[in-house]
């Protein structure tokens, strides 16, 4: 049997390509929490909570304004929970990554698979909001269809974040602090659920560091059909979140595993 | 199948050491492991045996010394020679959201192995592991001996030259033990190298070709099970068991000119001769007594010591 030496930077499809195979045997119950939560966010909460608005937020239904932040929010939670749970499962407690590692596929290998994994799980979740919205009447442009490569880059985003928490995680109780500390912070505080213009000074300029808040911005007006403003700003944010983040995971799981 | 010459050396080992936070865990070793033998990494808990291994595997980093596996020098970067090599680690990581055959497949593909060749492959492999009947079982329902035959046959999917295993048969039953012993015997016949590390000195006797007895990170000695069995202790044993074994070694045997080891309630009797001992015994009508030849257990102990290692 011949054996053919790897292409390098394809490197991480077949890791790619294990987590895809294991999710579609897992669909049923993955598509009812991605498709499940957000209708119920969107009938109780907007239209809800929205009734009794009475006014237009930043000139849309409450409703239209609450699904574009729930398909931001949601890239974010999908990515942080694989990048997280999933993928510590992985690491510590199936020893997937070490059986890799006796296979010819370095620290690096995996790692960038995982981030373009939990980038693709978001697309995934971003598709099925987008659908459920859609079949409620609340996407009228064509343009939203791009949200979805750029869930990819959100997803990308947080899964670089929580695969940093992997790295120095020692049970599954320690990303708590990162959901409560951060994830949690960023969701009620970043746009999602209301513009974040009447809050304290200091609140928005935390919201600005963090990326939920450039994922919205970049989002929502996607999702509205309108091209949206500092597109290089946003974009870059997000970017330098992954290329800080995803070189200290891989240093830090190499650390771990490769003593 | 192999291309380079039969006598060459699969692994080459010298003056290998590691420490963890400043203790010595390998300790300045050398191993040479001939291309078609078996070898054996013997040694108790702690001894360094799963360290090296990782070693050799560019999964743990080499503080000095010189490490070469199938000529090329290891580093944390050489993972390319692992296209040549299996492994068989002391704990089952077999994907338990897939099935036998799912978990194949999928390990060939971080090979960059897949199409027709690999399905055929995969067919021989579960015929080899006598797995072709669970070939669709998923992983919860396979026993413990099932789990290690299908993680030996997914070790093979490169066909590699070298097959690395760490405690193959730790927790499995004689059955199940016997079974892959047999498995590892045909491997050997067909042209692979093996090294194991096993606390079964049962094992390694009839498994290997020579063996290395490790502790506190240091190799003690090296040989083939036979020549450390004739080199390092004596040709028989007599085990004498009982509550009064202290009272009649004092009264049969007050000149020690034997050596003696007490474990528990037996006293080991090491001698050249067995001879008088047995007439001794049978004439004190001590009845309670086994004699047998000295074996691989007998040198290691000898060598490691009775202390428990935890």
């Amino acid at each position: 049997m011949q054996t053919v030496k790897h292409i390098t930077w394809l490197r991480w499809y077949p890791v790619w390509s294990r987590n895809m195979h294991v999710w579609r045997k897992l669909i049923g119950p993955a598509l009812l929490g991605n498709i499940g939560e957000p209708l119920l966010y969107l009938v109780a909460l907007g239209y809800g909570l929205g009734s009794f608005l009475g006014q237009k937020i930043e000139g849309l239904e409450y409703v239209v304004f609450l699904a574009s932040g729930l398909v931001c929010s949601s890239a974010m939670n999908t990515a942080s929970f694989e990048g997280m749970y999933s993928a510590y499962t992985r690491m510590a407690v199936q020893d997937t990554w070490i059986g890799m590692l006796t296979a010819p596929l370095t620290i690096r290998d995996i790692i960038v698979a995982e981030v373009i994994w939990a980038g693709t799980k978001s697309v995934i979740s971003v598709t099925s909001i987008l659908l459920v919205a859609a079949a409620m009447g609340l996407v009228s442009d064509a343009m939203a269809i791009l949200v979805l490569p750029l869930g990819w880059l959100v997803g990308a985003c947080f899964g670089s974040m929580a695969l940093v928490m992997t790295s120095v995680a020692k049970n599954y109780d320690f990303f708590l602090y990162y959901f409560t500390l951060l994830v949690t912070p960023m969701l009620l505080l970043s746009g999602v659920f209301f513009p974040i213009t009447g809050m304290p000074e200091a609140v928005q300029v935390g919201a600005k560091i963090l990326p939920l808040y450039h994922a919205l911005a970049l989002m929502r007006p996607l999702m509205l059909g309108q091209v949206p403003t500092d597109i290089l700003l946003h974009v870059a944010v997000l970017v330098l979140y992954i290329l800080v983040a995803m070189p200290i995971a891989i240093h830090l799981i190499s650390r771990r595993l490769l003593r | 199948m192999n291309t380079t010459k039969p006598t060459d050396s699969v692994v080459n080992i010298k003056a290998l050491c590691k420490s963890y936070a400043g203790q010595r865990v390998v300790d300045d070793i050398d191993l040479q492991v001939q291309r078609g033998e078996c070898f054996g990494l013997l040694g108790p808990n702690g001894a360094g045996k799963t360290t090296t291994l990782r070693m050799m595997l560019g999964m743990t980093p080499v503080d000095s010394g010189e490490l070469k596996l199938l000529g090329q020098l290891i580093s944390p970067r050489s993972h390319q020679i692992r296209q040549r090599i299996g492994v068989v680690p002391q704990m089952d990581n077999l994907d338990p959201d897939f099935s036998v055959i799912e978990n194949l497949l999928t390990y060939a593909s971080y090979f960059n192995l897949s199409g027709k060749a690999v399905s055929q492959r995969i067919q021989d492999l579960l015929e080899f592991a006598h797995l072709t009947q669970k070939a669709d079982a998923q992983i919860d329902s396979l026993s413990g001996g099932m789990k290690r035959r299908l993680t030996l046959a997914r070790a093979l999917i490169n066909d590699p030259e070298l097959l690395i295993l760490d405690e193959p048969t730790t927790g499995l039953d004689p059955q199940a033990r016997q079974h892959i012993w047999q498995r590892l015997r045909e491997l050997r016949h067909s042209g692979h190298t093996l090294i194991l590390t096993t606390h079964y000195m049962e094992e390694a006797q009839r498994l290997c070709d020579r063996i290395a007895i490790m502790d506190h990170g240091k190799v003690i000695v090296q040989g083939s099970p036979q020549e450390l069995i004739e080199t390092h202790t004596e040709p028989h044993v007599i085990e004498v068991m009982g509550e009064d074994v202290e009272r009649w070694q004092q009264q049969f045997l007050p000149n020690n000119l034997l050596r003696l080891e007490m474990l528990g309630e037996s006293l080991f009797i090491y001698t050249e001769d067995e001879k008088p001992v047995i007439e001794e015994l049978c004439k004190s009508n001590h009845q309670d007594f086994i004699h047998r030849r000295a074996n691989l257990e007998d040198v290691f102990l000898k060598m490691t010591g009775r202390d428990l290692r935890e």
